[in-house]
């Protein structure tokens, strides 16, 4: 086991930070509203339920032992020594926040960030499994996220561990960088909904034998495009808190990083609204929202590193890929994500990894560093940083996508994740919880017809 | 088909790794971290293939 010296803050940063924290449960009510919309009326009162569901369990696992594998810099690790270089794999802090002062110490604010983007990780799954993920099955896989493959690779990026420490130990670059978590609460949400998405199976009716995929529109582009105002509020104090507290960057920088976050997300919207104007003749809403997020989630990484012009080319291709890779994952792959989760979280995220690498400037050093290797060329980006980040994508696709999936297949046998036919007939409102979301709406009969 | 890719996912990782503690030299490092993602691909491939829905299961 051992520590390294870890970050202190003034108060003013403080102060900072505890205001961008509590923005962040924004970003978690407009993803919510967003996969809402995205489902069908018949299983909006169960998804949003679920929302609420998945959010209380995420945060009391993250309490009980989320944190305590995730700990923070400074504090202790449990660490492997291979070739001479320590490898910190996991934290070893107490359960239940035990031994933590909750007094506005870094450590305590990273616990307060945590417990708020646990949730956020935990709800991305959910749109993805709308109209045949059973409660109780949401609830399982919701506390295998928040207690193992969340704090695990968090512990990695932002707790001093292997990764952020690839700087140090390998020369490359600062170490693996991610201030606002677009590997370790975007991808892993993406990723975690890929495999969910693959042990469920399709919705009834989806695919056809023909080869055909009829489209099931969602049910509310308002709550979509609401959901997508709130969203940029709340990942204006994810980038902002995550960069001062995972990146050391100083309070003064989040204006940069609020422009960024801004200029990226709407790059990316505008864009998907182009190619979906271009090759359907119309601009389509739920897409260009999937775009305005997918920048959002892409600038979770880039923000406090790039500038603004570049931002915007970054969220001009976050946009184009996610609108294709929506439509490639729907029709070529066959994977039923009625909100969009993979491509816009997972691929987003995956992309935004790879942007910090490719444009990211630095003009001194990073929280997680303590190399005397590292080297910064007169422009300010580091060498071997695109290695590093480069490594942190092999990390996510070679040891979390098989983990999550492995979690969540061996929970599928003990707890049955698709509801019956009988229950999709019905819809997951009326057959999970009793009552829809819109009792007084008329229903339309063919609603009910089987698929 | 499903278990080979996941171990192939698993395998590439594993070569990336490898890369960053066995290799010094940069080119060198940066050629097999890149292999290990083309192995990673494979197997994201395999896994994406397991997963089609058979014709007879549609609709």
């Amino acid at each position: 086991m051992m520590s390294l010296s870890g970050p202190g803050l003034s108060e003013t940063a403080t102060a900072a930070c505890i205001f961008f924290i509590f923005l962040v449960p924004m970003a978690a009510a407009g993803l919510t509203l967003i996969s809402a919309g995205l489902g069908r009326s018949r299983s909006a009162s169960h998804l949003m339920m679920s929302s609420l569901a998945a959010l209380s369990i995420a945060g009391l696992v993250y309490f009980v032992c989320g944190f305590a594998w995730q700990g923070y810099i400074g504090r202790p690790g449990h660490v492997l020594v291979l070739s001479g270089s320590s490898w910190n794999w996991i934290g070893s802090e107490h359960f239940f926040f035990r031994g933590l002062a909750l007094d506005g110490t870094p450590a305590s604010l990273a616990a307060l960030l945590q417990i708020f983007s646990v949730g956020l990780a935990a709800l991305i799954p959910l749109g993805s499994g709308a109209d045949r993920w059973r409660l109780r099955a949401i609830c399982a896989s919701t506390m295998v996220l928040a207690g193992c493959t969340y704090p695990v690779f968090a512990h990695w990026i932002w707790g001093g561990g292997w990764l952020a420490q690839l700087g140090a130990n390998y020369g490359l670059g600062h170490g693996f960088v991610d201030p606002g978590g677009a590997s370790s609460i975007q991808v892993i949400g993406g990723l975690t909904a890929l495999a969910v998405t693959w042990i469920l199976g399709p919705r009834r009716g989806k695919y056809s034998p023909d080869g055909m995929a009829p489209a099931i529109p969602g049910h509310s582009s308002i709550i979509i495009l609401f959901g997508c105002m709130l969203a940029l509020v709340g990942w204006l104090g994810l980038n902002s808190a995550g960069s001062i507290l995972f990146t050391g960057g100083e309070t003064s920088r989040t204006v940069l990083i609020g422009i960024n976050t801004m200029l990226t997300a709407a790059a990316a919207a505008l864009t998907a609204a182009l190619v979906t104007g271009i090759r359907f003749g119309k601009p389509d809403a739920s897409l260009t929202a999937n775009g305005w997020i997918g920048g959002l989630v892409a600038s979770s990484a880039t923000c406090a590193f790039v500038a603004p012009a570049e931002a915007v080319v970054i969220g001009s291709i976050a946009g184009a890929v996610i609108t294709l890779a929506v439509e490639w994952f729907e029709l070529r792959l066959e994977v039923d994500d009625p909100g969009g989760a993979v491509s816009v979280h997972a691929i987003g995220g995956l992309w935004g990894i790879l942007a910090l690498g490719i444009f990211a400037r630095f003009h001194g050093p990073v929280l997680n560093v303590a190399s005397d290797s590292l080297r910064i060329s007169p422009e300010g980006s580091a060498s071997g940083q695109l290695l590093a980040q480069l490594v942190g994508v092999a990390t996510l696709l070679g040891f979390i996508l098989p983990l999550t999936y492995g979690l969540n297949w061996a929970l599928n046998r003990f707890c049955q994740f698709r509801v019956s036919a009988e229950g999709e007939r019905q819809g997951m409102d009326l057959y999970e919880l009793g009552a829809g979301a819109y009792p007084e709406f008329v229903t339309h009969t063919d609603e009910f017809l089987p698929r | 088909m499903k278990f080979l890719g996941f171990m192939l996912l698993l395998a590439g990782w594993l070569l990336v790794l490898a890369a960053i503690v066995l290799l010094p030299a940069p080119a060198l490092r940066f050629g097999f971290v890149l292999a290990g993602i083309g192995v990673e691909a494979l197997g994201l491939t395999l896994t994406i293939r397991s997963h089609l829905i058979p014709r007879e299961e549609k609709g």
